[in-house]
């Protein structure tokens, strides 16, 4: 039971980070129609920011973090809206689809090349104390992660639900032209909805990586895992995504224990089958329909 | 078909005859490589640009494709029974994932295939009774084919091109069927396409199954080809890898895979002085050509070519006689 214990907490709190790539994986999907293959890496790269600010420049380790903030939001906020996703709107889904692709594998071999391809230590961000509550050892990290992306996603339903900025992103995700056409500024709204995911890609990147060391190729799984999230969850709904989340992040860690390490990374993908096949919209979503 | 195109195919199809003579095992390699892939991107573009679906698992029934023929091989059955079960079974294995997919979002079937093909490549690795787990398969014996061998290099290039001009062949036929026109109008305008009574589901469903297919006949040239195949060859990395071919030879158009087939093959070959960062220069050219032209390649010639060609005008100084 200890055992049990101790797998739902660290699986919720991987879940919760799953769930922070998810739900910009979603907002991004409202609010433009873009489904960004390059999720993963857009998780995968903010760390490298932070390397870049601690061993390149000899930031401290919080100014770092600041510096890759501001750098995410320029390069996976800005350009990624300026350079890549706007040219390819007017063509359909399809380019933007393979474009992203593309990204993905550009930011995954800059990295390698640029800075290496040996898994990189990462600063814990947590002190790494190990609780030992009723037989089960409960780190401080899964606390603390858990808690800081749950407060991001809180915030960010409080912002998208409470103020007007939120309300008129909503109106845009909704139906871009009635917005328009009731005063709200459509283009800033989506580019609020970029910057925004490449905030909760940073804070994701940040909590994971002293878990999983920063790597090129973490991307990879992190990108599928935010899919499956978000689909298992239900396309069109933040809290879907969440959910999402953390149901991956628990099946992911129950399954390595109960039922087979070598098939681990096989159970979130026959979820994902399973959920499609029987509650296409996901477990939290709403039916869009068919377009034919 | 005008006889300038017919001409031009036969030349074509010369040069694939007469480009392996007196080359390097190395050239020769390559270019078989060059037509399997191509057999195996001819497929995807009939599921990504006729019937406007992604599939992110064409590597993956190339993988199937490969292993059954090889199982089958190794314990001594003949290759074209061998690729025959390996075409019939993606051909299977492609309605089974099609199906529950396409019932739902156009966008659902390349999130499936996605999470298929990294199934399928645990079970590759995992089962190692079966597959050899992460060491793979060698040996697989080249096949006769009515008492001529394919043992060598070259001859197996014929066979490759032998069983292209066949994909080909079947490709274009499928295409200018009362059928497979039906997959150009679903991609144009699937509310019209319905209107007229086309099944746009059972469609799109057949163009995904038939497309895997095409990828099945290619592992199973795959596996006598190398000679050696393991899980690694057919991971989601590859799909990617397919899915580009198609997109920057110009999906929708029947040669479009071949060249975009040749490119991705030969684009290492060119861009080697770049050393690592040929990945890096060849994604940022692809994001590049999706910006400017989402036609890929032929389309980007298309483009250029329609803009130099001599067009009919009407005549300017008409204009003023029609205003009185």
């Amino acid at each position: 039971m200890a055992e049990f214990l101790q797998l739902i907490l660290s699986g919720l709190a991987a879940g919760s980070i799953y769930a922070l790539a998810a739900v910009g994986f979603t907002l991004l999907w409202q609010a433009s129609q873009t489904i960004n293959f390059a999720q993963g890496e857009f998780v995968m790269l903010p760390a490298f920011f932070v390397l870049v600010g601690m061993t390149v420049l000899g930031l401290p380790l919080w100014t770092s973090i600041a510096f890759a903030l501001v750098l995410s939001l320029i390069v996976l906020g800005l350009m990624f809206k300026k350079l890549v996703v706007e040219p390819m709107l007017p063509h359909g889904t399809l380019p933007l689809v393979i474009a992203t692709i593309a990204l993905g594998v550009l930011l995954k071999e800059s990295v390698k090349e640029f800075y290496g391809a040996t898994a990189q230590p990462f600063p814990a961000i947590f002190p790494q104390t190990v609780y030992n509550v009723a037989g089960a050892s409960i780190s401080l990290q899964d606390i603390g992660n858990l808690t800081v992306s749950m407060l991001a996603i809180v915030g960010l339903q409080l912002f998208l639900g409470r103020t007007r900025t939120g309300r008129c992103m909503q109106a845009t995700a909704q139906n871009p032209n009635v917005a328009e056409i009731l005063g709200v500024n459509v283009k800033r709204m989506v580019l609020y909805t970029f910057l925004i995911n490449a905030a909760l890609a940073t804070v994701a990147s940040v909590l994971i990586s002293p878990i999983y060391l920063a790597k090129f190729s973490n991307g990879e799984t992190l990108g599928l895992v935010a899919f499956i999230a978000a689909i298992v969850g239900g396309f069109n709904q933040i809290r879907g995504a969440l959910v999402g989340g953390l149901l991956i992040g628990v099946i992911d860690n129950l399954s390595a224990v109960y039922i087979s390490a070598q098939y681990r990374s096989a159970m979130p993908l026959i979820l994902l089958i399973i959920i499609i096949l029987v509650r296409p919209q996901g477990l939290l979503g709403t039916s869009e329909g068919r377009s034919v | 078909m005008n006889p300038f195109k017919l001409l031009l195919l036969a030349v074509g199809l010369v040069a694939l005859f007469v480009a392996p003579i007196g080359q390097g095992n190395y050239i020769i390699y390559t270019l078989n490589s060059w037509l399997l892939f191509s057999i195996a991107a001819m497929g995807l573009n009939l599921t990504l640009g006729y019937a406007g679906q992604v599939s992110l698992a064409q590597a993956g029934f190339m993988g199937i494709g490969a292993y059954v023929t090889a199982l089958m091989t190794l314990a001594g059955i003949h290759w074209i029974f061998a690729a025959v079960l390996a075409i019939s079974s993606c051909f299977l294995v492609g309605l089974m994932l099609g199906y529950p997919a396409l019932r739902v979002q156009h966008h659902f079937l390349a999130f499936v295939t996605l999470a298929f093909n990294t199934l399928l490549f645990l079970v590759l690795r995992n089962e190692e009774e079966m597959t050899g787990g992460s060491l793979g398969l060698v040996g697989m014996p080249r096949p006769d084919i009515f008492g001529l061998s394919t043992g060598g290099n070259l001859q197996f290039y014929y066979f490759t091109l032998v069983c292209f001009v066949c994909a080909a062949g079947v490709m274009w036929w499928i295409l200018r069927s009362p059928w497979g026109r039906a997959f150009m109008a679903l991609r144009e305008n699937p509310i019209r396409a319905e209107s007229l009574g086309l099944k746009v589901r059972r469609q799109t469903l057949l163009a995904f199954a038939i497309g895997s297919a095409f990828g099945g006949l290619a592992g199973a040239i795959q596996a006598p080809l190398v000679q050696f195949i393991e899980p690694h060859s057919f991971g989601l990395i590859h799909s990617l890898k397919l899915l580009l071919m198609v997109v920057v030879g110009g999906s929708g158009f029947f040669f479009g895979p071949m060249l975009g087939a040749a490119v991705v093959i030969l684009l290492p070959e060119v861009l080697r002085f770049t050393e690592g960062y040929y990945l890096i220069i060849y994604s940022a050219l692809v994001i590049v050509l999706m910006a400017y032209s989402p036609g890929g390649l032929i389309g980007l010639g298309q483009k250029l070519f329609d803009k130099f060609r001599p067009k009919q005008q009407a005549r300017h100084d008409l204009k003023q006689g029609v205003q009185l």
